[in-house]
């Protein structure tokens, strides 16, 4: 094959993903001068940052002036059980609110306080009404007006186009390699930096509130090339997910139901969350339900009701509801907000969730209560980066938003992923831009370009094979059987031959037909990546001997002192077989210790 | 559960014709689902776009016996037990392959019309808007991108005036922007000569098939025309125009 016949685009930097993090790095980097090329594998606009329902995490104490970066800072260390990187939880609470108020400069039009301002919502883990929101449409806001935004910033938007892999010079980046969904044709983008910002991988699993698009690309390729994983162990279920019809099991519903009142209750009408406030935020949760109903009212003085704990709480306690027979007739559990607020309101405040179960599931939530269960929504852990500057330590490789890890340590506050996407994909700009200025345009090299097309065309090629979404639905069913919410070391174990078996399946699919928009090669060829994802966060999980965040050991219970000593890193080492190290961490500065 | 029948355009730009699939039925589906188990065990080369599965990222846009509609809203219960489910492409858009359609003209019109432009903030570096003021703006903004209202727009679909008219998305966009309470650009001349809302005749076909319920055509476009008539038809109106330039409301 000769490269020279492959189509080949010049950019300073191309960004992979134009999700909210993508976007906004993409803007980043068009406003420092440099020539942008964004690559996504959806149109404009449809990235999975539109799910996300709640709100923005800032403290701008426009609804209560007690709250500033500091504490937002403890909170998400708190909520993260302090496994945090604290570099990047410090930039984060400190830079949000400028980023919430640059988007409304940008246009987004959040919902208004009585003096006009910025209102904010509570949301669990979260000390202070925190979040900017609108509705519960947030992220489309988001996504919308970083969209309407960038198409006059002279970024070369190139959309449905997937990347295969990074193309490296002597280890640093020279360009990336992908296709056109369109046409299957290849392209080869020769580039002095990339910028990942590819999301996480939460279509490993059945049950999950993420799209097609979720397959842990950026994991996978940053993997390839050399790039560190940390925290993989780390994957949060979220607490609420839609349980019935079973097409849509695991679709999201929104935290934003609970903060505006929401009451998980079990099949006895009980609110079980009392029964499950860990030691550590009891003195900051209401423990009777006149507490908690008197903070619904609006008391300062009242504490946070319980069904407001941290997202990994909550899923285990909803979890071991069903588990002991407690459960909903579909596998979860009630989650009630028409007996707490009037129809108007629910409808006004939470339109798209009234929407989606009245379409979805023809429940009229103004009137009854919704089935809700654990859906496997975001990872924690992702591409290790230099907090700063989001470097990995692959030079010229940068990576942003869910796909970078570190920020949000054991767990992540909801509202905490819009404000990352916001501050980190700035900063991965930034951190693009001045490395360009310090480096030189790489050699694309030929045969590595042709290996990665031989690979991607092999599934093609072959005459006959296994068919690519059932490999997919073999995967997902190990991962949720084996990697669920509360594992166990013998279970983690056998996902890993499991997961030995299927990555030689994958080198026996077979795509049918031609490579023009076929949803079957694209499966395929996600398949490479999802099972890097689907590995790393088992060898992670079984290393973790102990219970944290959103990470459970059956066989390991409770946070143990040695856990907060280390964060597990993956990496390839040079017989290509996966690696794990324990990295002591280093103690925060007296500043913020 | 029952098995039912399925015919489904299969084709690209050159040409083709719709395919018949037998598939099994399960409770709660929605045509996206069917889409998906015909992927999955019958056609895996069927392209489709989709996302979100929850009405919420306007992907999965087709025409569903005859009507647009995102299939991840449309129950399989919605039809007649004994019903054949027809699904075809966006008409208005030219193909790609089986349901996916050429929507990139959507994304050049955004970009013809001038971006947000706010005025200075408050002296304490905050802006202010009421929630009263920015509702109508946010009903706006509620908007998926499923084009679906482009899809029927008669100026688009059946007279194919694509080069005088952005269609009701952008008029609405257009809305969102001229009734922001920070904006300070002045599209409405545009609204008028570049943007072609003199086109849209009121049929109300675009508001009927949004999937988000906005008044398109009510809240948005008949207001635009009304500011255009304003500015340009009645005399009073364009002399305090040449004098105190643009007027918010």
């Amino acid at each position: 094959m000769d490269i020279n016949e492959i189509q080949t685009i010049d950019h300073d930097v191309l960004v992979v993903g134009a999700g909210g993090a993508g976007i906004r790095a993409a803007i980043e980097c068009a406003q420092l001068g440099l020539n942008t090329g964004m690559i996504s594998k959806s149109l404009l606009g449809k990235a999975h940052t539109v799910m996300a329902e709640g709100g923005v995490a800032a403290a701008m104490g426009n609804v209560d002036k007690r709250d500033n970066w500091k504490i937002h800072f403890r909170d998400t260390m708190r909520g993260g059980k302090f496994l945090n990187q604290w570099r990047m939880a410090e930039l984060h609470a400190k830079q949000a609110p400028d980023r919430v108020r640059e988007l409304e400069e940008w246009g987004a039009v959040f919902d208004r306080t009585p003096e006009g301002l910025i209102n904010q919502r509570n949301f669990g883990g979260h000390r202070y009404p925190r979040l900017a929101h609108v509705g519960d449409r947030t992220g489309l806001e988001i996504i919308r007006t970083l969209q309407d935004f960038c198409i006059h910033k002279g970024i070369a938007t190139h959309m449905e186009c997937t990347g295969l892999d990074l193309l490296l010079d002597d280890g640093k980046v020279a360009g990336m390699l992908g296709y056109w969904r369109e046409t299957g044709r290849f392209v080869i983008f020769r580039t002095k930096a990339v910028i990942f910002a590819t999301g996480g991988g939460g279509r490993a699993w059945q049950i999950t509130s993420n799209s097609w698009e979720y397959t842990g690309d950026g994991l996978g390729m940053a993997y390839r090339a050399g790039a560190e994983l940390i925290d993989m162990e780390f994957t949060q279920f979220h607490p609420t997910g839609m349980m019935w019809p079973p097409s849509v099991k695991g679709t999201l519903v929104t935290e934003g139901v609970r903060g505006e009142g929401g009451l998980l209750l079990n099949n006895k009408g009980e609110r079980f969350m009392f029964k499950y406030i860990p030691e550590k935020f009891a003195a900051e949760t209401a423990d009777t339900v006149e507490e908690a109903t008197k903070w619904l009212k609006g008391d300062k003085n009242a504490r946070r009701p319980p069904e407001l704990l941290t997202r990994d709480v909550v899923a285990r306690a909803i979890k071991k509801e069903v588990e002991e027979g407690r459960g909903s007739p579909h596998g979860g559990v009630f989650l009630d907000i028409a007996s707490q607020r009037p129809a108007d309101y629910i409808k006004k405040k939470l339109p798209s969730m009234y929407h989606q179960f009245i379409e979805l599931a023809e429940v009229d939530i103004t009137k009854e209560a919704m089935e809700v269960g654990p859906t496997l929504h975001y990872f924690m852990g992702g591409i290790r980066v230099n907090a700063d500057t989001q470097a990995t330590n692959v030079p010229g490789l940068f990576a942003c938003g869910e796909c970078g890890g570190g920020m949000h340590g054991a767990n992540r506050l909801g509202g905490n992923s819009l404000s990352d996407l916001l501050v980190f994909g700035k900063l991965a700009g930034e951190g693009a831009a001045d490395y360009i200025k310090k480096s030189s345009q790489g050699k694309i090299d030929a045969p590595q370009a042709t290996a990665i097309i031989r690979q991607a065309t092999a599934f093609l090629n072959r005459e006959e094979g296994l068919n690519p979404f059932v490999v997919q639905e073999d995967l997902q069913k190990v991962m949720q059987q084996l990697v669920g919410i509360m594992r166990l070391g013998t279970e983690l174990q056998k996902a890993l031959s499991e997961i030995e078996r299927i990555k030689k399946d994958i080198e026996k699919v077979k795509a049918h037909a031609s490579p023009q928009f076929n949803p079957g090669w694209n499966a395929a060829i996600d398949l490479n990546n999802l099972i890097v994802t689907a590995e790393a966060v088992t060898m992670a999980a079984l290393t973790r001997e102990e219970s944290r965040g959103g990470h459970s050991r059956i066989d390991f219970q409770g946070e143990r002192e040695e856990g907060l000593t280390y964060n597990n890193i993956i990496k390839k080492n040079p017989n290509g077989k996966m690696q794990l190290r324990k990295e002591l961490r280093s103690a925060p500065p007296p500043r913020i210790g | 559960m029952a098995e039912r029948t399925f015919r489904v355009w299969r084709g690209d730009k050159t040409g083709g014709n719709l395919v018949e699939y037998k598939v099994d039925m399960d409770k709660g589906m929605v045509v996206l689902d069917v889409i998906h188990r015909i992927q999955a065990s019958q056609a895996s080369d069927l392209a489709c776009r989709w996302n979100c599965k929850a009405g919420k990222c306007g992907s999965c846009s087709m025409e569903i016996n005859g009507k647009p509609r995102l299939s991840c809203l449309t129950r399989m219960n919605s039809f007649k037990e004994d019903e054949i489910i027809t699904i075809k492409p966006l008409k208005t858009f030219p193909i790609l392959k089986d349901l996916v359609t050429d929507v990139s003209w959507n994304y050049t019109q955004n970009k013809r019309i001038a971006p947000f432009k706010p005025g200075p903030r408050d002296k304490d570096g905050q802006y202010r808007m009421y929630q009263r003021d920015v509702e109508r703006v946010q009903e706006f903004r509620k908007c998926i991108e499923c084009f679906l209202c482009q899809n029927v727009c008669h100026v688009l679909r059946d007279q194919d005036k694509k080069d005088k008219f952005v269609g009701p998305r952008f008029m609405i966009r257009l809305a969102s922007l001229e009734m922001h309470p920070l904006d300070t650009e002045d599209r409405i001349e545009k609204v008028r000569t570049e943007y072609g809302s003199g086109l849209c005749n009121i049929t109300k076909c675009c508001t009927d098939v949004c999937p988000e319920h906005i008044h398109i055509t009510d809240n948005a476009i008949i207001p635009l025309k009304e500011r255009v008539v304003d500015r340009f038809f009645d005399p009073i109106a364009i002399i305090l125009h040449k004098i105190f330039g643009k007027k918010k409301s």
